[in-house]
C-alpha cells in the first residue's frame, strides 16, 4: 500500500488553479491544515483571519453570499465547537457555499481532548442544509474538493493530513452518497468510515480466512446517507451489523445505522464500535485506537461476539496482515 | 432680486434635508408607538433612540436604488434550502443591489419594527405591510430574519452581522464594486467577543468601504450598559482596533451624515451615535432602567401613552 504525504496541500493548488472564485480562509493553522501551498500560489485569494473562528465562519458566509466558493481551513474542533452558532446561523441557515475543512478528526491527533473532534459528525449531521463528508484515504482527500464544490450549499469535511495511505484507486474518486463496497458476504455487515476503514480492511482480510462472509462498506458521505446499497447491506446479514468509526458511537455512523435499521424495521442486531461516551486524551493514534477499541482487533472481537464463536485470532495475526507501512506507525505529527 | 450666496444656498439645502429627516424620524416614532399601542407591547425605546439614525441613513447617507413604488411584504417563503426556489431576502426593499450602490445590514434584529417603520416613512414599504407584523406565515417578523423587509442576513444571534457584512465588503472589493456597505449596530453588541474579532479583521483587511452606525443608547435587556458590562471608553477601544471613529449626537441629522462624506483612508468607519432611549417620548423614562421592551402595566398607562401619541 502506498502512503502519500501532504496530499491536500498539493491537490488544493492544482484544483483551484482554474477557479478564480475559490478563496481560502485560515485561522492561524495554515501549514497545519495544508493550505500553505495555496497561500503561496494564490496570495490574492488567501485571507488570514487570525485565531478568531467565530468571525471567520460568519465572514466566510459573507464571501459566499457574494458568489465566492469559500474554503475554510482549521482544526475541526474550532469549527463546530468554537463557532457552532456561527456555523448554524450565518452558514447553514442561509444554505451558503461555505466548505469547511475540519482537520484532526477523532483520535487522529495526539493533541488531546481539546484538539480531538469526537462529536463533530453528531453536531454537523443534525444541522439542516449541511452535507457531511469524511475522507478515508489519499484518493478521497484528492477528490473531496470537487464533491464539496459541486454541492450547492454548506459542506463539512472531516479531512486527513500528513501521511495518508491510498486505499482506493486514484481512478475511483469519492462520490456523493455513494458507498464503496469493499467486500461481499452475508454473515456480517461492517460499515466503516474515515481512517477506521484501513483497520476494517485488515480485520476483514483475516475474517475471510476464518470463513466469515463479510459485507464491508466504506461510507465517505455521512449526510445525505440514502444509497440503496447501504439499506441492502443492513438488511441482509445473518449475524448482525458492526459499525466502526473514529467518533463517538452516538450521533455518527453508529447512529446512522441504528436509525436506518429502526426506521426500516430491519430488526438486526447492531454493534457500534467507536468512542463509548468518553473523551480521549493525548497519545499516539495506534495507542488510542487500541485503548478505545476502534482498531482491527476490536472489530475481530466484536465479530466473535456477534457470531458467538472463538475465531482464534490474536493481535499478532493482524500484524501479519499489515504488509505495508500504516499511518499509525508514521511518526507522530506535530500540531 | 439678489441671487443667494452659495453659503446661504447650502444652508437652505441642509435645512431642507435635515428637516425632512427630523420629520421622518418623528413619523417613525409615531408609527412604532401606534403599533405598540395596538399590540400592547413592543420595542419602543429602540425607536426613540434610533429613528434619526435610520432616517438619516435612508434619506441622506446611503446610496440605494429607488423603488418604483412602495413594496408590499411577501408571505414567508419557507426557510432557505436547496429545494426552496422561492426564497428571497428583504434586501429588495433597499432597491436592486448594484456595484456602485450601497448595501444595508441591520445587526440588532429586534430593531426590525423601527426598520419597517423607516421603510414605510421613506416610501419603500407599503404602510399596510405593518399589518403583517408578527403575524403567522408572514415575513414581517418581530425579530427579523433575512426574508424580512429591509434585511439581508439573519442577525438575530447578535454579533454575527458585522462579520458577515465584513465578508461581503471584502467580496465587493475583490469584485471592484464601488458601493459602500453599511451596518447598523447597537451598543450592547460590543460586549460580544465576535464583534471584536470582526472589528480586528475589518481593520486588518483595510475594509474602508465598510461603515458602522452604532446606536449608543446605553441600554440593554437587563438595564444600563454601564451596570451590565461597561463598554467605555468605547471610542478609544474602537480606535485602538484601527477604526476611524466619530462620535456624534445621534439625534442630529447633519452631525449623523457628516462622517459618511469623508474620503476613504484605509480604515473602516464607526459612527458612535449618542442617543436618548426616551427621545421624543419623555413619558418612557418612568420605565427606566428597564427600557428594552415596553409593556403597559395598566389600562390607565396605555391610555396615557395613547394621549402621548396624539402629541407626538
Amino acid at each position: 500500500m502506498e502512503t502519500l504525504s501532504r496530499v491536500h496541500a498539493r491537490n488544493l493548488v492544482t484544483w483551484a488553479k482554474d477557479k478564480p472564485k475559490a478563496v481560502v480562509l485560515s485561522a492561524d493553522l495554515t501549514s497545519s491544515c495544508e493550505a500553505d501551498a495555496f497561500r503561496d500560489a494564490y496570495p490574492d485569494r488567501f485571507f488570514s483571519m487570525g485565531v478568531a473562528e467565530q468571525n471567520m465562519l460568519s465572514f466566510a458566509a459573507g464571501l459566499a453570499r457574494e458568489g465566492f466558493l469559500t474554503l475554510v481551513h482549521t482544526f475541526a474542533v474550532f469549527i463546530y465547537r468554537r463557532a457552532y452558532d456561527q456555523v448554524a446561523m450565518s452558514v447553514a441557515y442561509p444554505n451558503l457555499a461555505v466548505k469547511m475543512f475540519g482537520f484532526l478528526p477523532g483520535i487522529s491527533t495526539p493533541g488531546g481532548a481539546t484538539h480531538q473532534a469526537v462529536e463533530d459528525v453528531a453536531l454537523m449531521r443534525t444541522l439542516p442544509n449541511m452535507t457531511v463528508l469524511e475522507t478515508g484515504d489519499a484518493t478521497e482527500v484528492e477528490s473531496v474538493l470537487e464533491v464539496a464544490a459541486s454541492v450547492p450549499g454548506p459542506v463539512y469535511v472531516r479531512m486527513l493530513r500528513g501521511q495518508v495511505p491510498r486505499l482506493f484507486p486514484a481512478s475511483e474518486p469519492l462520490r456523493l452518497d455513494q458507498p464503496r463496497v469493499l467486500s461481499r458476504g452475508k454473515d456480517l455487515t461492517i460499515l466503516s468510515s474515515g481512517l477506521c476503514t484501513e483497520e476494517a480492511l485488515q480485520a476483514v482480510a483475516l475474517l475471510k480466512t476464518r470463513g466469515v462472509a463479510v459485507e464491508h462498506l466504506h461510507l465517505s458521505t455521512l449526510k445525505p446517507c440514502s444509497h440503496p446499497a447501504i439499506l441492502q447491506a443492513l438488511a441482509q446479514p445473518k449475524y448482525g451489523v458492526l459499525t466502526l468509526e473514529n467518533h463517538l458511537v452516538t450521533g455518527g455512523l453508529g447512529s446512522i445505522a441504528a436509525e436506518m435499521i429502526a426506521e426500516n424495521g430491519l430488526g438486526v442486531k447492531l454493534y457500534r464500535l467507536g468512542l463509548q461516551d468518553t473523551f480521549a486524551h493525548g497519545a499516539s493514534r495506534g495507542y488510542l485506537m487500541r485503548e478505545y477499541g476502534l482498531d482491527a482487533f476490536a472489530l475481530v472481537q466484536a465479530t466473535e461476539r456477534a457470531l458467538n464463536t472463538d475465531l482464534r485470532i490474536c493481535r499478532e495475526d493482524l500484524a501479519q496482515v499489515q504488509v505495508d507501512a500504516l499511518p499509525s506507525e508514521a511518526k507522530a505529527e506535530d500540531l | 432680486m439678489i441671487p443667494p450666496t452659495s453659503t446661504a444656498s447650502d444652508t437652505r439645502t441642509i435645512m431642507m434635508w435635515t428637516d425632512d429627516v427630523r420629520q421622518t424620524a418623528k413619523r417613525v416614532r409615531r408609527r412604532v408607538l401606534e403599533h405598540i399601542l395596538k399590540h400592547n407591547g413592543g420595542y419602543m425605546s429602540q425607536a426613540c433612540s434610533s429613528a434619526e439614525i435610520l432616517s438619516t441613513l435612508y434619506l441622506k447617507v446611503m446610496n440605494l436604488a429607488p423603488l418604483d413604488k412602495p413594496l408590499r411584504p411577501r408571505p414567508f417563503p419557507g426557510v432557505p434550502s436547496r429545494n426552496n426556489r422561492l426564497y428571497f431576502t428583504g434586501a429588495e426593499f433597499n432597491g436592486r443591489a448594484q456595484a456602485h450602490q450601497d448595501r444595508f445590514f441591520l445587526s440588532p434584529a429586534h430593531y426590525a419594527l423601527v426598520l419597517y417603520a423607516t421603510l414605510i416613512e421613506t416610501g419603500r414599504m407599503d404602510p399596510s405591510g405593518l399589518d403583517d407584523f408578527n403575524r403567522d406565515g408572514s415575513s414581517v417578523e418581530m425579530i427579523g430574519a433575512e426574508h424580512s423587509p429591509g434585511m439581508e442576513v439573519t442577525a438575530g444571534s447578535l454579533g454575527q452581522c458585522l462579520s458577515q457584512a465584513a465578508g461581503i465588503a471584502l467580496a465587493r472589493r475583490i469584485k471592484g464594486e464601488q458601493g459602500k456597505t453599511w451596518v447598523f449596530m447597537s451598543d450592547g453588541e460590543f460586549q460580544i467577543g465576535q464583534t471584536w474579532e470582526a472589528l480586528a479583521a475589518a481593520s486588518f483587511h483595510r475594509l474602508d468601504r465598510l461603515g458602522v452606525y452604532v446606536d449608543v443608547n446605553r441600554q440593554q435587556c437587563d438595564g444600563l450598559v454601564a451596570n451590565v458590562m461597561n463598554l467605555e471608553p468605547l471610542p478609544a477601544r474602537l480606535e485602538s482596533f484601527g477604526w476611524r471613529v466619530v462620535r456624534v449626537d445621534g439625534h442630529d441629522p447633519a452631525g449623523l451624515a457628516a462622517p459618511a462624506t469623508q474620503a476613504a483612508d484605509g480604515r473602516p468607519l464607526a459612527v458612535l451615535c449618542d442617543t436618548d432611549p426616551c427621545h421624543g417620548l419623555p413619558l418612557l423614562r418612568e420605565h427606566a432602567p428597564k427600557l428594552h421592551y415596553l409593556r403597559f402595566g395598566t389600562p390607565g398607562e396605555r391610555e396615557t401613552y395613547r394621549r402621548a401619541l396624539e402629541s407626538l
